[in-house]
């Protein structure tokens, strides 16, 4: 690499030569100044977007193509044999008579309902953390760290201890509901049935209100201490002041975080596949392990790039109207 | 002004160019090249056999090392969970990157061979390893569809049988294992008491769950598939037969409910071997029995009990289970590889491997070794020679266990559940699991 440097920059120095008749101050006079300065910004974010397209978009594409094609077993080796399928994967995902369409549904709504329960929750559990933790007191520091845990833990560690408590016969759980409490006489279970979406949105708010908690503290130092002073003489209750002064003053934070909140919850793969395994049970069917089982369990991967596909559509749709509702309100207020 | 720019410039384009070299060099990953005189060394990915991936490790290494010193070829062995195993070799037959030699589960022989990535076994190559005639017939069976050279051969051999505690049994007062299914209703029944069961099933193992559907579907004369390929899950044959596994729970309550939340694949082994169940239909558990720190003596194995012959279905009672080893087309040393599936297969290899993991030698020539011949090693022999099918080898097979036994695990939720689990009930689970089936294709 070190080699190569000299010599790369010596062609973009032959280039420019060849380019223009003379030497290289004539052919940036050529550009008009305001050129030169407009350029300059995108010149130097030119590497972050070029690694960006291949990274991110490329695969990107390269999904929605798939998404016409019907990419089963026999075609993986060579995709472009694979026939293609026109929409033929999307009216099936969006049939909703069907068993396919249908279950594609039904895990939809699961994921809404439980997106908005746990960035309801773990924005609240934020909120209320940050508030308390404004103030200086002793052992602040402590308790900040403590409720930072379950953030810095690794995804893997901390989820499959949830599945170690949550199982019905030896679980921790059930050990306290049953034997300690005795609030139920029948073993209830927690990873299968009903009660496993309330396990699910357990696991996702203890994991996930630490990084609200962190930004919305991170938020509420940028609040000067004077307005809090100003509004205390003029006789304004505690709750009072949170409401004018310290909510208004994070909405920018709010607005971003509940957007961030929102996406990694409908994404989430690795809580329910590390809670529940490779199929989830139906109460707690998030999409993009139903997406995985549609096309890797199920070896249809064009039918799982196709629902792949209407996610990202209506992520990107979710994301637009929310930006385009909270900036123009806010551009107001 | 222009030489920061130009700086710049030069920043972007050698990390654009690191990044080139970064690909090529991901690109240029060869394990080896054959015809030169460098050492060959082939990569092996093996399937998770024993307790653990390392104990797996623990067995095969001292085999590799015989190898390496019979032919100079290296053998660099990874293990792979069974959760991770279909999808790397998914992943290396889309991207022709990946090990040269590898495990696969015998019942997705024929799902994997549609996708053109392993080196068919032929009638030449099969010689190389001692002719057909040398394997067992049903192992030999389950190495794809039929009709085509198999695209794998059998290391590992295995089939389900029903394992069960002869204290328990003995302290119920029953004087040997049930030969009815009506029998084993009982029997379960007396068990059934002061927190022990009579039976552990794996409730939330889609593979577990799938392979009893195929089991008890043979017995009443149920076909998964009909002769074009098409799926028929929802025959009343098929309900009647999950229904009759379902109902070990929902029915009967032999089973213990919180079954239906095992999944990892080693739960109700160790109910059974701890005596929480008394009966266990499974394959080999050899391996836990040893890592429980019990002796195998305390269990007996017989056939899981056959269906009455009046009653038109097969005789069937068991599934050909077990293990083959495949080629990738993609390798670069498809000689050392085929020397490889040659030492594999080998009587010696064969009897230390086997021997390790209380499975049965896929030879002939390997049973000659008295720890063959042991009445639980004898009892899985004789069910996997007489009474054990293979799985359908078509295409589809492994959509089948998962959409089925997927549909099974909400079965047993909601049997646990306590909701009534009906014929109608079973048919519109088993509907839904077709209809993901044919409706994606």
């Amino acid at each position: 690499m070190v080699v190569s440097t000299p010599s790369r920059s010596g062609a973009w120095r032959g280039a420019e030569r060849g380019g223009g008749d003379g030497g290289g101050g004539r052919i940036t006079r050529l550009i008009p100044v305001w050129l030169r300065r407009a350029g300059l910004p995108y010149l130097l974010i030119l590497p972050a977007v070029l690694l960006e397209l291949l990274i991110h978009l490329v695969p990107m594409v390269i999904g929605v193509g798939m998404s016409f094609l019907r990419l089963t077993q026999f075609f993986i080796r060579n995709w472009l044999a694979a026939p293609f399928a026109g929409l033929g994967n999307y009216r099936v995902a969006v049939d909703f008579d069907s068993a396919v369409g249908a279950a594609l549904l039904h895990s939809f709504l699961v994921t809404v309902a439980f997106t908005l329960l746990a960035v309801g929750l773990s924005w609240l559990f934020g909120m209320c953390g940050a508030v308390l933790m404004q103030r200086p007191f002793r052992g602040r520091g402590v308790l900040r760290t403590l409720f930072l845990v379950p953030y810095a833990l690794p995804v893997y560690a901390g989820v499959i201890t949830w599945s170690f408590m949550f199982q019905r016969d030896s679980g921790l759980i059930n050990h306290v509901l049953v034997e300690q409490l005795h609030l139920t006489d029948e073993r209830p279970f927690w990873l299968i049935g009903g009660n496993s979406f309330a396990s699910l949105v357990v696991v996702a708010v203890w994991r996930l209100w630490p990084f609200a908690f962190l930004v919305l503290t991170a938020g509420l130092q940028n609040i000067p201490e004077d307005l809090y002073e100003a509004s205390a003489i003029d006789g304004a209750s505690w709750w009072r002041q949170v409401r004018t002064i310290t909510l208004p003053l994070l909405r920018p934070v709010n607005q971003v975080l509940v957007l961030v909140l929102f996406l990694w919850n409908f994404n989430d793969f690795n809580t329910p596949y590390v809670l529940f395994g490779k199929s989830a049970p139906r109460e707690a069917d998030l999409i993009s392990i139903h997406i995985y089982q549609s096309s890797f369990v199920t070896w249809n991967f064009g039918s799982g790039a196709a629902m792949s596909v209407l996610l990202l559509l209506f992520l990107l749709l979710v994301t637009a109207v929310y930006l385009a509702l909270t900036t123009r309100r806010r551009s107001r207020a | 002004m222009r030489t920061r720019k130009l700086g710049f410039m030069t920043a972007a384009m050698s990390m654009a160019g690191a990044l080139v070299l970064a690909t090529s060099a991901c690109g240029g990953d060869d394990s080896g090249s054959a015809g030169s005189d460098r050492p060959v060394t082939l990569t092996y990915w093996a399937s998770n056999q024993g307790p653990s991936l390392e104990a797996d490790k623990q067995v095969l290494q001292p085999e590799l090392d015989r190898f390496e010193k019979q032919t100079g070829i290296k053998v660099n062995v990874e293990v792979v969970p069974w959760s991770d195993l279909l999808n790397r070799i998914l992943a290396a037959a889309t991207s022709g990157q990946g090990p040269d030699v590898v495990n696969i589960g015998n019942t997705w022989s024929a799902s994997l061979q549609a996708t053109g990535a392993f080196v068919p076994f032929d009638d030449a190559a099969l010689a190389a390893l001692g002719g057909k005639g040398r394997f067992l017939g049903p192992s030999l069976a389950a190495t794809g569809a039929a009709g085509q050279p198999p695209t794998a051969v059998p290391i590992y051999g295995m089939t389900y049988g029903l394992f069960y505690n002869k204290k328990m049994f003995a302290g119920a007062g029953i004087d040997g294992p049930p030969k009815t299914w009506e029998e084993l209703i009982a029997d379960g029944k007396k068990l059934t008491h002061d927190g022990k069961w009579g039976l552990a099933v794996e409730g939330a193992s889609v593979s577990e769950n799938a392979h009893h559907a195929f089991i008890f579907g043979q017995q009443h004369g149920a076909d998964l598939f009909d002769s074009s390929g098409k799926a028929q899950f929802d025959s009343p044959q098929q309900v009647a037969a999950v229904k009759q596994y379902i109902d070990l729970m929902a029915v009967h309550k032999i089973v213990n409910p919180s079954n239906a939340e095992y999944a990892n694949g080693t739960e109700a082994i160790q109910d059974f071997v701890t005596g929480k169940a008394a009966m266990l239909m499974w394959q080999s558990i050899a391996s836990s029995v040893k890592a429980a720190g019990v002796s195998e003596d305390d269990f007996g194995l017989a056939p899981i009990p056959l269906p009455d012959p009046g009653t038109g279905g097969r005789q069937v009672n068991g599934m050909v289970a077990g293990i083959n080893l495949a080629v990738f087309q993609h390798t670069k040393n498809s000689d050392a590889a085929m020397k490889f599936v040659a030492f594999m297969t080998g009587k010696e290899t064969q009897q230390t491997l086997n021997k390790a993991y209380g499975s049965l030698p896929t030879v002939n020539d390997a049973y000659d070794d008295p720890a063959f011949q042991t009445p639980t090693i004898t009892a899985f022999q004789q069910i996997l020679a007489n009474t054990a099918a293979p799985l359908p080898q078509v295409p589809d097979e492994s959509q089948f266990e998962t959409l089925v036994g997927t549909a099974m695990n909400q079965m047993f939720a909601d049997a646990a559940a306590g909701k009534p689990i009906t014929d109608g009930y079973v048919k519109a689970k088993l509907s839904d699991a077709k209809q993901q089936m044919t409706g994606g294709n």
